[in-house]
């Protein structure tokens, strides 16, 4: 069903491309590409903005409080005075900072984030960058931010920032690989690396209500669930936030900047949060694609940034709920509870499909997926010995 | 279960949020400069001078006795005694000041007034963009009539009244 | 011949990342550098339209390799001798590599006429790597995975 309203956007770029009608082909393809860049940046910085008001007052009504509202109607313009007073701060370098990559650090950040919202579809034929490998790309880019938050971390010349760097580091490498095996099974379903190709396969209903989302099956949604979490270490939210531990560490990699720069590496987190949302959305809960048959007269991208709204919301949520882990927890989670469930998933993705994806595929692939789930909370709630911990090489 | 907790934690903080929105009782923020809470009557802040009747000059009780000043801990109090023409000492103050911005609020001045004349104000809004001049009160600025005292602390000005009134009465028994 | 305005720019940038890996004094902008020389590798394979072979090296090389360098050079001591002088050793055995390179590419015999090969989709790379090279790919995995365990012995923390 593809009506007006859903293609507006690529309708409105092809009538401006048409003014170019006669151009070199290479002018016209760059102009593509700007447009399509400016229409993610313009996008994304709304919504940035957008989010970090919306943020605010989710927190503060969890805590029972009523969050900003001075600026503008329900403290809605709030981001505009932040943006000015960011704007408008002196921007300190230290002393004996490493000038030049101390520069480099906030665009080293900010730029894959970018790069990675690019290969995301936010509707029917709205990929603004649709290359064959899509979810490589995200994370061939993705692995850049480590470079930028050591780049940040050592150039700043403070010991808060290089110990922020190197938590930063230490769980962005260890989070990759559950990050990556639990894609592992939406690419093996689909055959496919291509964002537009898996939201395909994600296409149609069961009895016209029932969508064909990989978030429900059992392997889909176990892998959801891991996949989210990682998530929430990659792009270093609460509870996985200690790289910036204030407690502890100031702001982590971030003590260093002021001012613009500052605002560069808040922008980065946030942009990096919605890239690794929006790749969620698209390998789980079906990318654009209607919940039902019924509701697909409602234009793609809306349902592509209500769930992505959703998903950003439980974000939120749980940035109001759970305190900080330290350093240990995090590992632990991930090498012994994160590790084998993603196998796990990889497994049952497999049994799933070898079925024919049928009714005894799926009891299966929940037998396998729930059998090892209930082992590891078995194993790891009897092996919580309490105990004094001991401190092997800080005597 | 790994994972049960942090459900039943979630759980906790939906119905926080979702709450504040429907029982306005939840939330305990007292949006200040439209509502505020109201000010307990021991509050205190600055002092101030009490005078009686209508006219700040004449009505004053300081009688620049100066045991304030020589009592302030912080030394903010600043007080010339008034003379008449012949240079003779008159029993009121031409120059009173204090610096707030060295004032501790300590009330000792208070404690050791003999005449009742320096209480503590409630006025708690007194920033200012003047880091020096503003904050230096002067006499004109610092005398307030009795009633403004009776309205800040009701009770604390009528035993000060009655105790007034009897020294009062004493000394004219005892005049003639 | 014209090797096109992309190639140029690339081609630059690479040989100065690499350049500047290997004069600069600074070990962090050393490893930097190379991280810019390996951009450039993996935009040259973008060029030559091999996708994936060029977002694996970013993943591998930028993700992975130069990761492990920093963060090697993080948990060491700061430089202990940072000489101005040229380290005539790395020298050498530059230009002994070099040379080898330079030789065997002179006496490699290049198509003319290089055809078209089939672009090398990820699909192609899954297919030929779970066909014609699925033993060689099973006993990397399971020397992979040998190594793994390993390190988790090693780290293990002992009963005490």
């Amino acid at each position: 069903m593809i009506t007006t309203a859903d293609q507006i956007f690529v309708l409105a770029k092809h009538a401006a491309l048409s003014l170019l009608h006669g151009a070199p082909f290479w002018v016209v393809e760059t102009a593509s590409c700007l447009i399509n860049l400016c229409a993610v940046l313009a996008v994304f910085l709304t919504l940035f903005a957008l989010i970090s008001v919306l943020e605010r007052k989710i927190l503060a009504r969890i805590q029972n409080r009523y969050g900003p509202n001075r600026v503008g109607p329900c403290g809605l313009f709030q981001p505009v005075a932040d943006g000015i007073k960011m704007l408008t701060k002196e921007d300190i370098v230290p002393r004996d900072a490493d000038k030049v990559i101390h520069f480099l650090a906030p665009v080293a950040m900010v730029a894959p984030a970018i790069l990675a919202l690019g290969v995301i579809p936010y509707g029917r034929n709205m990929t603004p960058f649709s290359i064959d490998g899509g979810v490589l790309f995200f994370f061939a880019v993705g692995s850049a931010t480590e470079l930028a938050v050591f780049m940040a971390g050592w150039s700043s010349n403070n010991k808060y920032s290089m110990l922020g760097a190197m938590r930063a580091i230490a769980q962005m490498v260890s989070y990759e690989l559950p990050l990556i095996l639990t894609v592992l099974p939406v690419v093996m379903i689909t055959g496919s690396l291509s964002p537009d190709r898996i939201v395909d396969a994600q296409a149609g209903y069961l009895l016209g209500a029932i969508p064909h989302w990989f978030v429900l099956t059992p392997w889909g949604a176990a892998a959801f669930l891991l996949f989210f979490t990682a998530s929430l270490v990659e792009s270093n939210r609460t509870p996985f936030d200690l790289p910036e531990g204030e407690s502890e560490l100031v702001a982590g990699h971030m003590t260093e900047y002021s001012g613009f720069k500052y605002a560069t590496f808040f922008m980065a987190e946030y942009f990096g949060m919605f890239a690794v949302s929006g790749l969620a959305v698209t390998l789980f809960l079906g990318g654009w694609r209607a919940p039902m048959a019924f509701l697909t007269f409602i234009p793609s991208w809306i349902w592509f940034f209500l769930k992505l709204a959703t998903l950003l919301f439980t974000f939120i949520w749980i940035r109001g709920t759970l305190p900080r882990v330290r350093i240990d927890q995090v590992m632990r989670l991930a090498w012994i509870f994160m590790l084998p469930m993603a196998f796990a998933c990889i497994i049952a993705a497999a049994v799933w499909h070898y079925y024919q994806r049928g009714a005894i595929g799926w009891m299966a692939a929940l037998l396998i997926v729930g059998a090892v789930y209930a082992g590891l909370s078995q194993i790891l709630e009897t092996r919580r010995k309490l105990s004094v911990r001991t401190y092997r090489f800080a005597e | 279960m790994i994972g049960a907790g942090i459900i039943r934690g979630m759980a906790v903080t939906a119905r926080n949020l979702i709450g504040s929105y429907f029982e306005p009782e939840r939330l305990t923020t007292v949006q200040y400069p439209e509502e505020r809470d109201k000010i307990a009557e021991n509050y205190r802040n600055f002092p101030f001078l009490v005078y009686d009747g209508d006219d700040p000059e004449t009505g004053l009780r300081c009688t620049s006795c100066k045991i304030c000043e020589k009592e302030c801990p912080p030394q903010v109090i600043f007080i010339i005694q008034d003379r008449d023409e012949k240079g003779k000492p008159l029993k009121r103050p031409k120059v009173f000041d204090i610096d707030t911005s060295a004032c501790m609020s300590c009330q000792i001045c208070v404690e050791v007034c003999p005449f009742e004349s320096i209480k503590m104000d409630k006025a708690f809004e007194v920033s200012n963009r003047d880091r020096f001049g503003a904050l230096v009160l002067h006499k004109s600025g610092l005398a307030k009539a009795n009633a403004y005292y009776h309205q800040i602390r009701p009770s604390e000005a009528d035993a000060v009244d009655a105790a007034l009134a009897e020294a009062a009465a004493r000394k004219k028994a005892k005049a003639p | 011949m014209n090797p096109g305005i992309p190639f140029i720019l690339i081609a630059a940038l690479t040989l100065s990342g690499a350049l500047a890996a290997a004069i600069l004094p600074n070990l962090v902008h050393a490893a930097l550098s190379l991280v810019l020389a390996f951009v450039g590798l993996a935009a040259f394979y973008f060029l030559l339209g091999a996708e994936f072979i060029g977002l694996v090296q970013v993943i591998v090389y930028i993700g992975a390799v130069a990761v492990l360098i920093v963060f090697t050079i993080l948990l060491t001591r700061p430089a202990v001798a940072q000489r101005g002088d040229l380290n005539w050793g790395g020298v050498l055995v530059a230009i002994a590599v070099m040379s080898g390179l330079l030789w065997a590419l002179a006496r490699t015999a290049l198509p003319a006429n290089a055809t078209a090969a089939a672009p090398m989709t990820v699909m192609r790379v899954g297919q030929t790597l779970m066909g014609d090279y699925v033993w060689p790919l099973q006993t990397v995995g399971i020397v992979l995975t040998a190594a793994l365990i390993g390190a988790v012995v090693l780290v293990m923390e002992e009963d005490r």
